[in-house]
């Protein structure tokens, strides 16, 4: 059939069963969003205050749901809006179409209006891109986009499409998505991994989140019975396995448990599944694990020997090689394991003030307790994120949506609404620090004006946590342009001027009722919390960066 | 231990692939010593053939990262290949020299492309190592400009 470019785009979104989008209109997209008008039965989209929301909504609907997220946004600064959305989306590996309308082709290269050449900017933040400048290859443009979005080691991919295609026809016809066979596995990769994995005595798990993004936590799980090993996850793994199993032994690295850095120093095979060893896990590279020997099972080949030296490699799907590995090693049982679990390692406990008692390792706890660890918790950046990642138990893969790799603060929210649209069954919470909550509070708007039923909650201590923590160990405590005394913010009222009903935790006995009232609400509305906390709660365990992941920092001299 | 690797890429014959390619080797820090692209036998694709300066877990890397690209098609690290490169070289700049440029030109089968009142441009393809040694004999007459392409490889049967 004859159709114009922009009934094409919405046509090839369905095709891809993309039916909710996040996006911004405007000029080079008038086209497009006449069609989205057409097609409001077919296709949900939601108008967000900024493209950096609908970016961040879209990228938080892809990692709540596992399908690939689609946000739309006009030529020029909308364009650029999408740039911080894109780089976070590209860090973590997760599925993104962007589509951004551009002038008309005959208008590209002249500076013209609200131009921008945005496949160049995004060239080295996206996984590929890609502009259309003949309307035939509108269609097979947006498929490859999605394809490429979704398939190897997953990522975004912006297709720039100039208003002058959207507004040309063409014939079209619909064609269903065919998934690819999987590439296969090295023989000789799995058994030098057999090999290792039979001969160790003390082999150690460690998820990132490529187990996420292949679906493969059952077979981590698996795995970890059959090694006999305790099993870390990284930041972005968070999930990948349940831990309120026994083998959890907690996160890995700058913010890890002080067990988990005890097992890696004493571990003989370190196995590194779907991670791409963070600067922020490995601390000094050329000390990591260094009594152990290694696996590294990944997607992406590129990822093997980049931070850290490893000896065995395995590549491909995470799920089938996690899959041809358990159909062959043979039951293992190690006491080293039970040693490890069960051995208590003093991790540290948060303390209030008597002015400010309630600690957030208190309300994350509660919250935990209260939504039956079920709840999805997504983060802003900073001291907030570290504690929902250090307090919350999660039992399941995309519960915890946090920008790891980017570490940008201002997705938390963007990023919620978006895993409750994609999760409506789910409790949605963002864990925020004022700091990223000041970024991009503009969506609260989204969240009420479409009735996005999320909590929203601010951890509230008037600085910016994270970075006075690394200015009192590491700058002489100058708390240069870290202190937010002056904002003065009623976080009640801010909230009541949204239509978003506000509550103030400011005592311990305050933590259960009000997260009560909080869940309660938001079966139908959101809801907003502001936890009031003491500045100088530290996110403990530390290792500074660049050093070796031995003997965290469990206590920081507060002085005088 | 760093060396000089030749790498010969198919990328699509597409805009745009260039500075991904390039754009690549920037971002991540990699050493370019020399970047040809050329079409091939085939219309879609294109040959860019890359000298780079590395060690070898930064060359596995450079061709993982290359592989991730979506218009790269094939990575190959040349070991036994031809390689050439060409070269547009003015020197000298009295009579009395020009002579003895020829002279050199000569013993390198170099080819006066273009001659002027007081300098002679050369033309010469040939291994990079016979490149230099050419380049280094013209020094002392005084060279005023000169272009080199890049090597171009091909693997040996």
């Amino acid at each position: 059939m004859l159709l114009s470019g922009s009934d094409i785009i919405v046509e090839c979104l369905l095709e891809q069963e993309a039916d909710t989008v996040f996006g911004y209109p405007g000029g080079a997209v008038l086209n497009i969003y006449d069609s989205l008008y057409k097609y409001s039965d077919k296709v949900r989209h939601i108008i967000t205050a900024h493209e950096q929301g609908a970016c961040h909504a879209a990228d938080g609907f892809a990692r709540a749901t596992g399908k690939t997220g689609v946000v739309i946004a006009t030529s020029g600064p909308g364009a650029t809006n999408l740039t911080t959305g894109l780089a976070t989306a590209n860090m973590d590996s997760i599925p993104l179409v962007a589509i951004t309308g551009n002038v008309s082709t005959e208008l590209l290269g002249l500076d013209s209006f609200q131009e921008v050449d945005i496949t160049g900017v995004t060239l080295p933040i996206t996984k590929h891109n890609f502009i259309v400048k003949n309307i035939a290859q509108l269609a097979d443009t947006i498929r490859l986009a999605f394809d490429i979005a979704g398939s190897g080691r997953k990522g975004p991919v912006l297709v720039d499409i100039p208003k002058d295609i959207t507004a040309a026809t063409c014939e079209y016809t619909p064609v269903k998505p065919i998934s690819k066979a999987p590439a296969k596995l090295s023989e000789n990769e799995l058994s030098t991994a057999l090999e290792l994995i039979e001969r160790s005595e003390r082999p150690y798990i460690y998820a990132g989140g490529g187990v996420i993004s292949a679906n493969a936590e059952e077979e981590l799980k698996k795995l970890a019975e059959l090694c006999d090993a305790p099993v870390s996850c990284s930041l972005m793994g968070q999930g990948a396995y349940d831990q309120t199993d026994r083998r959890y032994i907690g996160m890995l690295g700058m913010h890890g448990t002080v067990k988990a850095a005890a097992a890696l120093n004493s571990c003989d095979l370190f196995i590194g599944i779907g991670t791409r060893f963070s600067d922020r896990v490995i601390g000094d590279p050329k000390v990591f694990g260094k009594n152990a020997k290694f696996i590294h099972i990944d997607i992406d080949p590129a990822e093997f020997n980049k931070n850290v030296e490893v000896g065995c490699t395995v590549k491909g799907d995470v799920k089938d090689i996690l899959k041809a590995l358990c159909a062959r090693i043979v039951q293992k049982k190690c006491p080293w394991t039970d040693d490890m679990i069960s051995k208590d390692f003093r991790e540290p406990v948060q303390k209030g003030t008597d002015k400010l008692p309630v600690t957030p390792q208190a309300v994350i706890e509660k919250l935990d307790e209260l939504t039956n660890g079920e709840a999805v918790i997504a983060t802003e950046v900073g001291q907030n994120q570290m504690w929902a990642a250090q307090y919350y138990k999660y039992k399941e893969p995309r519960s915890f949506i946090s920008s790891g790799g980017l570490g940008t603060m201002g997705f938390g929210l963007g990023s919620a609404l978006g895993a409750k649209v994609g999760r409506p069954d789910k409790t949605v919470v963002n864990i925020a620090g004022d700091g990223s909550f000041a970024m991009n509070l503009n969506e609260l708007i989204t969240a009420s004006a479409h009735n996005i039923p999320i909590i929203e909650m601010v951890i509230n201590n008037n600085v910016l946590g994270m970075v006075r923590q690394w200015q009192r160990l590491f700058y002489n405590k100058h708390f240069s342009h870290t202190t937010l005394d002056a904002r003065h913010i009623d976080y009640v009222k801010l909230g009541e001027s949204f239509g978003i009903q506000t509550f103030v935790i400011e005592k311990n006995e305050d933590i259960e009722p009000i997260l009560k009232k909080a869940l309660d609400i938001s079966k139908s509305a959101p809801v907003m919390i502001e936890v009031r906390i003491d500045r100088d709660i530290n996110v403990l365990p530390m290792i500074p960066a660049g050093k070796p992941v031995v003997d965290p920092i469990t206590e920081i001299d507060l002085g005088v | 231990m760093e060396q000089e690797y030749v790498l010969s890429v198919k990328v699509s014959n597409s805009t745009g692939v260039l500075p991904r390619v390039s754009g690549l080797f920037a971002r991540r820090g990699y050493n370019i010593k020399s970047l040809n692209a050329a079409e091939t036998e085939e219309r879609d694709i294109s040959r860019l053939t890359i000298v780079v300066s590395a060690d070898l877990r930064i060359l596995e890397q450079i061709k993982n990262q290359l592989m991730k690209l979506y218009d790269v098609h094939e990575v190959k690290i040349l070991t036994d290949a031809v390689t050439r490169e060409h070269i547009l070289i003015r020197a000298g700049n009295s009579a009395e020299d020009r002579h003895k440029i020829i002279e050199i030109a000569n013993l390198y089968r170099a080819k006066p492309v273009d001659v002027a009142a007081d300098s002679i441009m050369l033309e010469l393809t040939g291994e990079p190592a016979k490149i230099d040694s050419f380049i280094d004999l013209l020094k002392p007459f005084g060279i005023i400009k000169m272009v080199r392409s890049g090597i171009t490889a091909l693997e040996r049967d």
